[in-house]
């Protein structure tokens, strides 16, 4: 496997001005000549099935949804951040830049990072110009916020569902093109396998989930939107939906898998309620603007929280970190609750995994109509869910998996490693590094779709004329054939157990042992334990139903069989990294006073993980990052 | 300490395909813990049924049903609780309808929703894609990529942007459809409608675009409004019935004057 990540020369600012000047282009007149497929349509499959679609390629897009708009990219509450600096405090391209390349813990690609920067400002322009609602000041310019310990307000937002006007923004320009007839749209189909003619990327395989028909599509070039990993661990933020099954395809098609480990746990979400919980909702960051985060400070004090006095709480982030407080990041924020409650003294009883969030001080300064304003449909959403009214119980949370940065290995032009098959947005390993800031996967989705790869493919597809490829090819015979024969495996499992069981255990396996805290031993373990679980699915499970209809069962028996085949590579990946950073903490790797310690020396560098076989390890590449711009530094948020 | 369970009746539409007859089955569940969400429930029923733990009446398998976010956002939830699209909680979607509204010994009836526009696939999952093409034929602001001004270039008030902002909520889940005895879909128009009416970069269309959506609203088959109210009742996301006055004006307004 070849690692070329293919960076413009020159300086930093100009990297992305010269690489679109030295791009090759497709005549205007040739371009309906080309067909593109776009697998997923929230932010970054919407916004580049659109956009390719205005520029002229055929585009062929599918989602497993029924409709476009559902995509999980709707579920961001926060925001977008972009280097407008319209609040006149000091931001900027490069600071956008830095904080980036800071926050993702030095693990992500400088020229890439410093794009996003760069064309984050465009995005918003295009947003607005689509009728995106954001909010507004009085005077009728965009209002910003801070947001995820940003020191600047750079962060967009459409009230609490920022993610939801992005994605109608997109969708609705999708649409648009649809209706025009330059996009045919495909709901309820999942893609299955991609087929690779020649080293090239030349289609997909898809089957229909309400008749079950497994269809081939061919065209010119590929593009996975099909977003992130993090539903591996059963339980998380994740839309119920979610799965790696078209990343994981790829990978076992050639496609080299990037920093697995890099997943974000997300410091606020409901804390789980039962065996039955089925996922678990977050609560936006922006909550940690007002409200202070806390424990009883002594083991086992089962007290109301308004029976405890002020002496007797531990407002621990803002004790351990005076100067950040509770706007630390993300990873930080996250392990330190997984400390207190480890330590006996989690707030929703005995042995619990919960801390408060506390907004009495909020209250207390602006009023309960003040914090209604700033964070209302939040409090209610929490209330429809726990039953507790959070204007006069502090709102119980505690870390949830929630994005993951790791995915397929892409270069510059945003290309894995098997030409033709581009990757974007979350799916793709991705200018986060180690951990993403908060209002980044927003802007990295669209920054994708909208304005990076509608360049790029036309570049691939100018410098690489290739014969014309039917699904008539035996390639496209050949993975029909085994992806009817896997549908038909699965269908014949009629054992004791339902998936979802085994599901759970998969998650539960990976939440101990790759979770918030790794260690060399634990990773070991679940590297034992995930094969064994793997072997008890093809032989207990049971799915219901049959192959031709509106099967829930049998789509999602085919999601966690490739589960059970990912978490290893994840588990690998964790293991190999002996060092901390970001989301990947290795208990081995730390200092005295428990932050994590990064190994710059040894451990600068992409791992790339290409397929051996099923219960293989995995070969490992590696793509080194250099840091010209930004001085290697250790994040301290003390 | 451990809250008390319920022990429910559910009685579930089940229908094998879009043109086969339906009818409701009854299923008995024990042990419901008031936490969870109504899907929680719907899911240890299924995994009941696959497992043998639970009867499976009439030998239908486990009941499918629509969801994903579980967070109240995608809109792909849609189930008729008793009588109501989304159940009893109002400004809830059916994935955040919790079981604490319920009481031990309920009888609870599941439905699908019920709109010739939303062909019923199987059990209680509908075809929506009518709300699609309707967003097709006209839903939008025609601006290509790479083509705007500064975001900051046309100034928008606070209370239009917040009004535009109150109607682009719609999760575009189908609930105004299905509560409405006409099936009618206005709701769900002119909340688009009015999102794009009150920026002014949904001015230079503004005519044609409501023709064309009505237009593709009428030739799906949804039905007319007739003041019931019960749309904005069920919405999820509180869009109120001015929703409707505003595309009725809109529309009227643009059949009178001419457009190109």
């Amino acid at each position: 496997m070849q690692l070329n990540a293919r960076i413009p020369a020159g300086p930093i600012a100009k990297k992305w001005e010269r690489h679109r000047f030295e791009m090759k282009l497709v005549n205007p007149a040739n371009k309906r000549k080309y067909d593109v497929i776009v697998v997923g349509t929230g932010l970054a499959g919407a916004s580049a099935a659109a956009t390719m679609a205005e520029l002229g390629y055929n585009v062929r897009c599918f989602c497993y949804q029924d409709s476009p708009r559902r995509a999980h990219s709707i579920a961001a509450q926060g925001g977008i951040n972009a280097a407008k600096n319209y609040q006149n405090d000091g931001d900027s391209v490069y600071r956008l830049f830095y904080d980036t390349v800071k926050g993702g813990d030095f693990r992500a690609r400088e020229a890439n990072v410093y794009r996003l920067s760069e064309i984050s400002v465009q995005i918003i322009d295009q947003c607005v110009a689509q009728g995106v609602p954001f909010a507004r000041e009085y005077g009728g310019v965009l209002a910003n916020r801070s947001f995820g310990g940003a020191q600047v307000s750079r962060t967009f937002y459409a009230r609490g569902q920022t993610g939801q006007q992005l994605l109608l923004g997109a969708y609705q320009a999708l649409e648009r093109q649809i209706g025009l007839g330059k996009v045919s749209m495909h709901p309820r189909t999942e893609m299955l396998d991609l087929v690779v003619v020649d080293g090239h990327a030349r289609g997909i395989i898809t089957r229909n989930l309400i008749t079950g028909e497994v269809q081939s599509w061919a065209a010119d070039a590929v593009v996975l939107a099909t977003g992130g990993y993090g539903n591996a661990f059963y339980l998380s933020t994740n839309a119920k939906g979610c799965n790696v099954t078209a990343s994981f395809r790829a990978y076992k098609r050639g496609a080299g898998f990037a920093n697995p480990c890099f997943t974000q746990i997300h410091p606020t979400c409901i804390p789980v309620k039962g065996s039955y919980q089925s996922k678990l909702t977050l609560m936006s960051e922006s909550l940690r603007n007002d409200g202070r985060v806390w424990v009883p400070a002594k083991k086992g004090d089962e007290r109301k929280p308004g029976q405890i006095p002020e002496a007797e709480r531990d407002y621990y982030l803002e004790r351990k970190y005076p100067s950040f407080g509770n706007l630390v990041p993300r990873d930080v924020a996250a392990r330190s609750a997984k400390y207190v409650c480890d330590d006996g003294r989690g707030v929703d009883g005995p042995g619990s995994m919960a801390v408060y969030l506390d907004f009495a001080d909020a209250i207390g300064r602006l009023g309960q109509q003040g914090v209604a304003d700033r964070y209302g449909n939040l409090f209610d959403m929490y209330e429809r869910i726990t039953g507790d009214n959070p204007y006069k119980t502090p709102m119980k949370i505690y870390p949830a998996v929630h994005y993951t940065m790791g995915g397929l290995w892409v270069d510059y032009n945003l290309m894995s490693t098997i030409p033709g098959l581009h990757v974007i947005g979350e799916a793709n390993f991705s200018d986060h590094g180690a951990n993403r800031l908060g209002a980044s996967a927003l802007m990295q989705g669209l920054a994708d779709g909208y304005f990076i790869l509608p360049y790029t493919i036309g570049h691939y597809l100018a410098s690489h004329k290739q014969a014309g490829v039917t699904t008539d090819h035996p390639a496209f015979k050949a993975a029909e054939r085994q992806v009817q024969a896997r549908v038909d495996k699965l269908l014949s499992l009629s054992g004791s157990r339902t998936v979802d069981s085994f599901h759970r255990e998969l998650g539960l396996i990976l939440w101990d042992y790759c979770g918030m805290s790794r260690t060399r031993e634990g990773l070991t373990k679940a590297l034992g334990l995930i094969p064994e679980l793997r072997e008890r699915f093809w032989r207990e499970a049971a799915v219901p139903g049959s192959g031709e209809e509106l099967n829930p069962w049998l789509e999602k028996a085919g999601r966690v069989a490739d589960f059970l085949e990912f978490g290893e590579v994840l588990c690998h990946d964790a293991l190999t990294r002996e060092e901390s950073c970001g989301g990947h903490f290795r208990e081995e790797h730390q200092t005295e006073g428990g932050e994590a310690k990064r190994d710059d020396e040894h451990f600068a560098f992409g791992s790339v993980w290409e397929y051996q076989g099923v219960g293989q390890t995995p070969a490992l590449h590696k793509e080194p990052f250099t840091f010209e711009y930004v001085k290697l530094a250790t994040r301290n948020y003390k | 300490m451990a809250k008390k369970t319920m022990n429910l009746t559910l009685h579930v539409w089940r229908q094998s395909a879009p043109d086969r007859p339906g009818r409701l089955v009854s299923y008995k569940v024990q042990n419901v813990s008031p936490d969870m969400s109504f899907l929680e429930m719907l899911d240890v029923v299924n995994e009941g049924i696959i497992e043998g733990t639970i009867k499976d009446a009439g030998g239908h398998g486990p009941i499918v049903f629509d969801h994903d976010c579980r967070e109240g956002i995608c809109g792909m939830c849609s189930m008729v609780i008793n009588g109501e699209a989304h159940g009893p909680r109002e400004a809830t979607t059916t994935c955040q309808l919790h079981m604490r509204e319920f009481t031990d010994g309920d009888e609870i009836y599941i439905e699908p929703w019920r709109a010739s526009a939303f062909p019923i696939i199987k059990d209680l999952a509908v075809d929506r894609t009518s709300f699609d093409r309707i967003v097709a034929a006209g839903g939008y602001v025609s601006v290509n990529t790479g083509s705007a001004p500064d975001a900051n270039a046309i100034p928008i008030g606070k209370r239009e942007a917040d009004e535009a902002m109150d109607y682009a909520a719609c999760i575009g889940c189908g609930a105004c459809v299905a509560s409405c005895p006409n099936a009618s879909a206005m709701l769900f128009v002119g909340a688009k409608v009015g999102h794009l009416v009150k920026l002014p970069q949904g001015q230079v269309e503004r005519k044609t675009r409501v023709l064309k959506m009505v237009e593709q609203m009428d030739a799906e088959g949804f039905g007319s409004c007739t003041n019931h109210g019960e749309c904005s009742r069920a919405c999820p996301k509180e869009i109120g019935l001015d929703a409707i006055m505003l595309l009725n004006r809109e529309y009227v307004a643009a059949t009178l004057s001419s457009v190109d």
